[in-house]
């Protein structure tokens, strides 16, 4: 058994996925999921990282793992070729992400999508005190900087998967410190408590 | 047949029982001669062998061998890479390096002997393609009782070696390793081979390829002056030499080399003639040229899925010969097939000579990659 090391999003991520699945992980960083999926379950797994010191420390560690812009592609993949598709903490950094998810849900079957709920009541509060734009620890940068191009709450994301005619299979909030290991599952009043939410998504 | 003459290159002889190695233009070629090089030993499991391919002037010599004198001591084309604790690790893999079909570094080839007249052959030797050279190392690789390569590995013509290993015998292969290469030439790269060729014939002593024991070294070292500007980049040529003169304060105002570029090139060119032979050059540029995976070799690509070998290809962000949008268009076809490839573009300003060059990065990939399909290799294929 390796020491599972991994933030806490990724870890309830991987309890969602089937031993000896095909995954892609886009945005894989260092590798550590994909690390965790291949010894640990037996998953055939690929990643797509666009830093090249990031791709190459995957291959070093002998992940496969393609270094491109996923936006771009993604779509050379056949149809239904991976059981389930990663984008864990990306979905606020892409410029169309309907497009992009309606493409990821015709080369996996399953997409798994974790980002910062914006609707936090830190966030909210921030907002309506100081009518700055809102920073946390999740979301550390000034507007002028910021790479989370997207300002996306839970409540938006269910609507938008209804709008791109998906289903959400299963959703988790979850609170937690950002890249840490320690975590919790909300239970209740999840949109106001929630730093990140994670949903589960197929075509319907 | 082998024969070895000494320490490190061996020589391996086949079809001088009159049918030879045919060819892809239909003629046969016979007896061939391959030479080759190996570091290491063979596993109980016989599950340890690399094949390297080496580029368009390369040989044999990939590495020294360990403790040995004269050439087989000496350092190899790629020193850096190979050896006892590299990235391609000698002590963990066996090695062999063969050089290629068409090539005068040991292999049969324009300036071999034509065994119906006795003179070498000249322009009477057939014309190959990069699969008939494939096909002659399967040859080698059979006889050295090898029934499976745990890769294939090479960059610019040994990376298309490489890519034709996986569609000439797939089943022999478990991963490949193409570096700064292409699934065909450009309009661009065949341009600058033909450039060369011609300087070659162009020079009065080529005499069509008839030039006995006095070749063609101006045409010759001409052709090389080009090739070697492919290689380098805008960036490696400005910081090696920039506008520098060469061991002047001022312009000669006549045309001798006024230029430290000048004279680099003089002396690459120089260099080149006497250990190469300029037939050869006309053989093998016009074998890369002719190297097309793209429609038929595209769906050949996207066939392999069923072979299960993992690739790792790698491109040098400063390679201008063969840009990273060729190997991007590579694992896009191999994406499309389903294949298991991994990708990175290594920033690197040295251009296409860059694979060549030591580089953590891909010391630290390749490494990591063999020692992934070599552990998790076996199992892959057992589920």
């Amino acid at each position: 058994m390796v020491e599972i090391r991994m933030r806490f999003d990724l870890q309830v991520i991987s309890s969602w996925i089937e031993p000896h699945s095909r995954v892609l992980d886009l945005g894989c960083g260092h590798g550590d999921l994909l690390y965790y999926l291949q010894t640990e379950k037996g998953v055939k797994g690929i990643g797509i990282e666009s830093d090249e010191k990031k791709a190459a420390s995957c291959i070093s560690r002998g992940l496969s793992v393609l270094q491109e812009n996923f936006n771009e592609e993604v779509l050379d993949y056949p149809a239904n070729h991976f059981d389930y598709i990663i984008l864990s903490q990306t979905l606020q950094q892409v410029y169309k992400p309907d497009e992009l998810l309606r493409s990821l849900l015709t080369i996996g079957s399953k997409v798994i999508v974790s980002f910062p709920n914006f609707s936090h009541w830190k966030i909210r509060a921030q907002l309506f005190f100081t009518g700055l734009a809102p920073k946390s620890d999740h979301l550390p940068y000034e507007w002028y900087n910021s790479p989370n191009i997207r300002v996306v709450t839970m409540k938006d994301f269910r609507t938008f998967i209804a709008t791109i005619g998906a289903e959400i299979m299963q959703e988790v909030a979850i609170n937690n410190h950002h890249h840490e290991e320690k975590g919790n599952i909300v239970r209740f009043l999840t949109d106001c408590r929630a730093t990140y939410g994670i949903f589960l998504i197929t075509a319907k | 047949m082998t024969r070895v003459q000494d320490q490190g290159r061996r020589y391996f002889t086949f079809g001088d029982d009159g049918q030879g190695l045919k060819l892809d233009n239909g003629s046969h070629l016979g007896p061939v001669t391959l030479a080759y090089e190996t570091y290491g030993q063979l596993n109980g499991a016989g599950d340890n062998t690399i094949l390297i391919l080496h580029a368009f002037s390369g040989d044999a010599h990939v590495a020294s061998h360990p403790g040995q004198e004269g050439e087989a001591g000496a350092p190899g084309w790629w020193e850096t890479m190979v050896g006892p604790g590299k990235a391609i690790d000698t002590d963990r893999y066996f090695v062999i390096c063969s050089n290629i079909l068409g090539s005068c570094m040991g292999s049969t080839g324009p300036s071999s002997e034509n065994p119906r007249t006795g003179a070498p052959y000249g322009l009477d030797f057939p014309m190959l393609t990069i699969a008939d050279m494939v096909r002659a190392q399967k040859v080698l690789i059979d006889h050295l009782q090898i029934s499976r390569l745990l890769t294939v590995i090479g960059g610019s013509v040994g990376g298309m070696q490489a890519l034709q290993w996986c569609i000439s015998y797939p089943e022999m292969v478990c991963s490949a390793i193409p570096l700064a290469t292409t699934m065909r030439h450009s309009a661009l790269a065949i341009a600058f081979n033909e450039i060369a060729r011609q300087a070659i014939m162009a020079d009065p002593k080529w005499n069509q390829g008839r030039y006995g024991s006095t070749p063609p070294e101006l045409g010759l070292s001409v052709a090389r002056m080009i090739g070697h500007v492919t290689y380098l980049s805008d960036e490696a040529m400005r910081r090696k030499f920039g506008r520098r003169l060469q061991e002047r304060s001022d312009f000669s105002f006549n045309f001798e080399s006024d230029f430290e570029v000048e004279s680099y090139l003089h002396h690459q060119g120089a260099k080149f003639v006497r250990r190469f032979d300029a037939n050869s050059v006309l053989y093998i540029t016009k074998a890369a040229d002719y190297f097309d995976l793209t429609g038929n070799g595209e769906a050949a690509m996207s066939g392999l899925a069923e072979a299960d070998i993992r690739f790792l290809v790698i491109s040098f962000s400063s390679d201008w010969l063969y840009p990273t949008y060729q190997s991007k268009e590579l694992v896009r076809a191999l994406k499309r097939g389903g294949m298991d490839v991994s990708f990175c573009e290594i920033k690197a300003d040295c251009g296409h000579d860059a694979f060549l060059i030591e580089n953590e990065r891909l010391q630290e990939m390749v490494s990591g990659f063999l020692n992934g399909v070599m552990t998790n290799g076996g199992d892959s294929h057992a589920l």
